[in-house]
């Protein structure tokens, strides 16, 4: 692909510079979605383990919930880190 | 043989601590705010002041919505709270989304303060709340009171 970009680039500046926009905003679109992907995997373990261990063990629910909301918003930050990474190379 | 309590027909009344988690992120937020802000400030003007300010806000009503979302379901089911986790994550992240489209091409707007300011409030802000919440847990005696 590069030297495919690099090929257009040598006959066409302009169409080269949008090629590799198109290269930079692909890219970046995957690498979210990978993040966003992995993240909501994480999420939904989390939970569901949390869920379990409140139905079973209903007076500990608050510590689980705590722990739980805490757990939620750092897995979060793995698909927020992925969503910056995409503004900045491909919106 | 008895009946064991099953996510869908368990729920949860009494105090939501992720509301009260939420309102001490967002505390803690209104205190580092001017740092963040003065850092942006010297790194891209004043186009970082109005970045800062907007990622801010940004990550301050997603941990409010989060919160407010797992409060308000965990009162009717256990596994009506599990699906609104998920989904809300999928629209949560849609609304910036949303948010970040609507200002990208703004005059004021500075996307790699915004980027990073969202990085690092939403990650130092977490750090700062999980200290005080690992405390109170392995000490309760020491948990502050509310005055």
């Amino acid at each position: 692909m590069e030297a495919l970009s690099a090929l257009v680039a040598a006959f066409d500046p302009a169409e080269g510079d949008a090629l590799k926009a198109a290269e930079a905003a692909s890219t970046s679109g995957f690498a979210y979605g990978l993040a966003a992907f992995g993240s909501a995997i994480g999420i939904g373990f989390l939970v569901g383990k949390s869920v379990e261990a409140m139905a079973r063990q209903p007076e500990a629910a608050g510590m689980v919930r705590t722990t739980m909301f805490l757990g939620i918003a750092f897995t979060e930050a793995l698909a927020l880190i992925g969503f910056v990474v995409f503004i900045l190379i491909g919106l | 043989m008895t009946d064991s309590p099953t996510p869908m027909t368990t729920r949860l009344d009494g105090e939501a601590p992720e509301i009260e988690v939420s309102f001490d992120i967002v505390k803690r937020g209104a205190y580092a705010a001017p740092v963040i802000v003065a850092v942006c400030a010297v790194f891209a003007g004043l186009d970082g002041v109005f970045s800062a300010l907007y990622g801010m806000a940004l990550v301050l009503v997603n941990f409010l919505c989060a919160a407010g979302l797992v409060a308000v379901t965990a009162r009717i089911s256990l596994g009506l709270m599990m699906g609104a986790v998920l989904f809300g994550y999928i629209g949560r992240l849609g609304l910036i989304y949303l948010a970040l489209v609507l200002v990208r091409d703004a005059s004021w707007i500075s996307l790699t303060a915004l980027g990073l300011t969202i990085i690092v409030t939403h990650l130092g802000l977490l750090v700062w709340e999980m200290r005080y919440v690992a405390a109170s847990l392995a000490y309760p005696g020491l948990k502050p009171r509310r005055k």
